[in-house]
This record gives C-alpha cells, structure tokens and sequence, in this order.
C-alpha cells in the first residue's frame, strides 16, 4: 500500500501531529511518502520525515495562499499521476483545508476525527468515536483509491523508523484557481511561554468555574506553573473572550494526552472530555458535584476552586 | 450585500444521541438550529446591516421538511431560506452535503459572501465549508475568530495553532466562523411572530439538478462495519471539600510524583 502523509510544520519542527501520521503509515503501508505545503527549511523536514519513515518528501510552494487550500490542486495532479493507496492529514486547521478541497477534485468521501486505522487485507479499517468519546465506530470506505483520511493528534505514538534523510522534490504548483487569493497578510503568535499543551506532562485548565477572566492567571496559570505544566482551557471561556483560542481543549481544540491533567471549574461537556479524557490521571475541581467531569476523575474534590486552588498553591509553596 | 448562512438543524444536543438501524445518528425527532450556527446567523446580520443594505438567506438541508431550527434563525432577522429536504439524501456524507449546499447557494443567486460554522456540534467533520468552496470555485477563509469587510474584500482572523492568522480574499468567497465570533442576539417576540410567514423554497435534490447516485448512501461509499461502547473510564474518588481539599490534592499530587 502507498500511503502519503501531509505533513506539517510549526515553530520550524515537524510537529507530533505528523510524527505520529508517519508512524501509523508505516505501519499500514509499504511505501511511504511526505507532503508538504509551505515555505520551510525543506532539508531539515527531509531529516525529520526520513527518520519516521518516508521515503520522499514533495514540496509545495502555496505563496502567501493558505497552505492547505492552494497545495489541494497540486496534490490532486500528483495523484493521478502516481496513484497513492490513502492519503493522511492530522485534524488541523491546514489539514482539513487540503483534505476538503482535495475530497472536491478527485470526488473521494473524506473520513475525519480518526482514532484508529488499520489494514484488513486490501481494505482499511477506520476508527472514530461519537456521542463524545462513549461509542466507538469502525468505518470501511468503499469509494476506492485514494482513501482519505484525517486523524485526530495523540491517536497513535510517534516512534522513529531511524530511516534516512528523504528525497526532496519539488512539486510544479498546480493553478489552485480562486482557492489561491485567499492571502496570509500577517501571522499572530500568541502562544504561552514554558511547555506547549500538546506535550506537557501535567496540564492545568480552567472552566466557567473560574468566574471571571481575571481568575485565570491567579488560579490556572499559577498552579500550571508551579507545577511546571502548560494550561488550557475549556470552550466555554475561550467563546466567552477569556483566554485566546489557543489554550482550548477539546472537540475543537487541542487534544492533550498528560501525565496529569487538573480540570478547575469544568463542568465536563462530552465536547471537553473528547479532547482530555485520555490522560493518564485526571483530577478535578468542581462545586458542582453532579458535573460529569467527576465521572472521568480520578481524584475529585467538590468545592469552591476560588478556595481550594489559592490553599493548594500556598501549600506547594510550602513544599518547595 | 446578500449573505447566505449554511444552518444544519440537529437533534438537541442535551438529550443523548442514538443511532438508527441505518447507523446514522437518529434525526427522526424535533431538530434545533445548531448553536454553532447561530454565530453565523449573527455575524450575517451584523454584515448585512453594515453594508447598508441587502439580505440574509439561510440554506439547510434537513430530513422531512424540518424547518424548526430555520424558524428560530429567520426570527433572528434572516430574510428567507432554501431548505432541501429529501428521502433520496439520507445517509449523505460530508461530500454529499457540501454538493447540496453548493446547488442552494448558485439557486439563492447574487450571493456575495456565504457563511457557515466551523463544523457542526453532531457530525464535526469540519470540512464541509471548504468543500462547498471549491464546488463554487470561491476562496475559502476558514476557522476564523473576527470577520469584516471593506473595498469588496473579506478579511478574518484565522485560527492557528499557535495563534492566528490575518487573511483577505475578494467577494464572493465562503468564510467558516468559530463559536463566539459574535454574541448571537436571542429572537425578539415580534421577530418569532414574523419569522412565521417568512419565505422557506423548499427543494429536493432533483431540482438541484442532482443525481441520486452522487448522494445520500450512494454518495457517500462507506460502510459502518462495527460499533460498540468504548471502555468506560473508572471514576475514582470524589470528596466534598471539608477544607481539606488542597491537602488531599498534595497527597494525590504526591501519589503520583509529580510534586
């Protein structure tokens, strides 16, 4: 089977998101190959694809177009051309731009949200769950080559192959039409300082619970710190303008996969549990003690986040 | 400035989901507008009364000619809708429906910008608006926080994952907004009272011009091939906080290591 990857880049890393695509379509497949749309340090990506696995790495120049929409009409070209088996994006933002325009030109359904995928002789096997995480669905695509296929990050563990650094091509740049006047003018970084959500070992995040904005660096963001971990969010407070959309866990945020993940005034929407309900430890604060986040915790205190997280920050301070 | 607004109308998402022998989530009952899209709904208003002038038209496709989510969008201040509706369109994927939706948008006619949420809170697959996109031929700016338009143009806030993106594209285009764009208005009295007699075309695929064979069950070419309950996870245990909250906190914290 000849698998593709879109991969991705950010903060000049190929990130986790990719690492773990590659990882599953070495698994799944004989041959495996990288895409990616951006401008970029294209050796470094080759060293960092090459050694999870793929073989070649196919660049795409989108100019100042978003990456996912103009690289669509150019992978569709390259894929008549040279007929790859299934096609794997992470559940992105880039991802699903390339996934949804390129679904459009080769006429293929899309399967998104994946958790699992396996081969079953010729046939690919994917795994999604719904109704927040509860039911779990497997789903065989009958329309034929290329499948494609986007996975949710933290799916699969990211293990190197140890392969060599990827052959570079460089992709003739297919006319995305109007799909192309769509222009980055500017790009906003508004990241958090110390560990990224994604790859923290402990995750500290806040709900409505916390009552309003300005709780959250005095409550979330302190203990997140002291403890040395990143902090989140739920939806609820990044709708509501609290903190940027960065921080969000969940549905259609981040998915985080940590050591310990501390929930502070979250009720526990299925749309928050999708996006944490994996890690390792979860412990959560609550005043409401029918709050379905309970239901996930293994450690849970019923009560007033406004008084259990200042005395827990005191006593750490304590300790240290 | 006429902006169309993609609804979906859902099975509320209070009550828990069920699948249908078809293993398609169970839209049998009352549906509501999608809160996801409510922001859109809103954010075309405000749009719309900006620019000075023109409409809103809401487009849904919808089982059995469900036109409560619609009703509650019209009594918002949406002008009119397309609703599609037809039993050859069960089982639709997200290719299928991104086909329908792009065959109401050319039917609304003189539509400049056409809006849509992210995805949707019960299927999310969150590439529908894209794909309408490049069935119409038009700019997609998707997941975007903040929208506005000036000289013909649109320009947003997109989402990234380390921040956000600022992107412009010329009219007509498709932009996909993230809830709390804008804080949607709740229906005045007066605006329930006029939604009702509000214009809804209701169509089927035919009219669209489509063929069967491209969507609904056809369309989609997949197959559920199992669905069972995913492992529950053990809840452990819940205190009451007595004021000694924090220090059961530390001995959990201390269990565990990490302090």
């Amino acid at each position: 089977m000849k698998v593709w990857v879109f991969a991705e880049v950010a903060a000049d890393k190929v990130t986790t998101a990719t690492l773990e695509l590659l990882t599953k379509a070495r698994e799944i497949g004989s041959e495996v190959e990288a895409i990616f749309a951006g401008s970029g340090d294209s050796a470094a990506i080759a060293a960092s694809v090459g050694a999870y696995g793929a073989t070649k790495l196919h660049v795409i120049d989108p100019g100042d177009g978003l990456p996912g929409q103009v690289a669509a009409a150019s992978i569709a070209q390259m894929a008549g051309e040279q007929s790859p088996d299934v096609i794997l994006f992470a559940q992105s933002y880039d991802g699903r731009d390339a996934l949804a325009r390129l679904s459009v030109k080769l006429d293929k359904p899309v399967l998104t949200n994946g958790m699992s995928l396996s081969a079953d002789g010729d046939a690919l096997v994917f795994g999604t769950a719904i109704f927040g995480g509860v039911t779990l669905v497997d789903v065989k695509l009958t329309a034929g080559a290329p499948a494609l296929i986007a996975i949710r990050p933290k799916s699969f563990a990211a293990e190197e192959s140890g392969g060599a650094v990827a052959e570079v091509a460089n992709v003739a740049t297919a006319d995305a039409g109007r799909a192309a006047e769509a222009k980055v003018l500017a790009r906003h970084v508004e990241e958090q300082q110390g560990p990224k959500l994604e790859e923290a070992a402990i995750v500290v995040s806040g709900g409505r619970g916390i009552g309003a904005a300005e709780n959250y660096e005095p409550l979330v963001e302190a203990l997140a710190k002291l403890l040395k971990g990143a902090w989140g969010a739920s939806r609820a407070i990044v709708d509501a303008g609290w903190v940027p959309y960065a921080l969000q866990v969940g549905q259609t945020g981040k998915t985080v996969k940590p050591k310990l993940y501390i929930a502070l005034g979250i009720s526990g929407a299925t749309q928050h549990l999708v996006g944490m309900k994996n890690s390792d430890n979860i412990l959560a604060i609550n005043k409401d003690g029918e709050a379905p986040i309970f239901s996930v915790a293994d450690l849970g205190i019923v009560g007033d986040v406004h008084k259990v997280v200042p005395a827990l920050i005191e006593l750490l301070k304590a300790k240290s | 400035m006429n902006v169309a607004v993609c609804v979906k109308q859902i099975p509320d998402p209070a009550v828990p989901g069920t699948l249908s022998a078809d293993k398609t989530l169970e839209r049998a009952g009352k549906l509501i507008l999608d809160e996801s899209d409510s922001y859109g709904v809103e954010m075309a208003l405000q749009l719309v009364d900006a620019s000075g002038g023109g409409e809103v038209t809401l487009i849904s496709m919808a089982p059995n000619d469900e036109v409560s989510g619609l009703r509650t969008a019209l009594a918002m201040g949406a002008a009119k809708a397309i609703l599609v509706s037809d039993p050859a369109l069960a089982g639709s994927d997200a290719l299928s429906t991104a086909k329908v939706l792009a065959k109401s948008i050319e039917r609304a006619g003189d539509i400049d910008l056409v809006l849509a949420a992210t995805e949707s809170s019960d299927g999310y697959t969150g590439t529908v608006p894209a794909q309408v996109a490049e069935l119409l031929g038009w700019p997609a700016l998707t997941f975007s926080k903040h929208v506005e338009i000036a000289d013909g143009k649109v320009k947003v806030q997109r989402q990234t994952e380390a921040g956000y993106d600022e992107v412009e594209a010329s009219l007509p285009a498709i932009v996909s907004v993230t809830a709390g764009v804008v804080e949607p208005r709740y229906p005045s009295f007066k605006g329930i009272m006029a939604a009702k007699n509000k214009p809804v075309d209701k169509v089927t695929a035919a009219d669209l011009g489509l063929d069967a064979g491209q969507v609904g069950w056809a369309g989609a070419r997949q197959e559920v091939v199992n669905v069972e309950q995913a492992p529950a996870r053990q809840a452990g245990e819940k205190f009451e906080d007595d004021g000694t909250g924090a220090e059961k906190v530390v001995a959990f914290l201390e269990q565990l290591k990490v302090v």
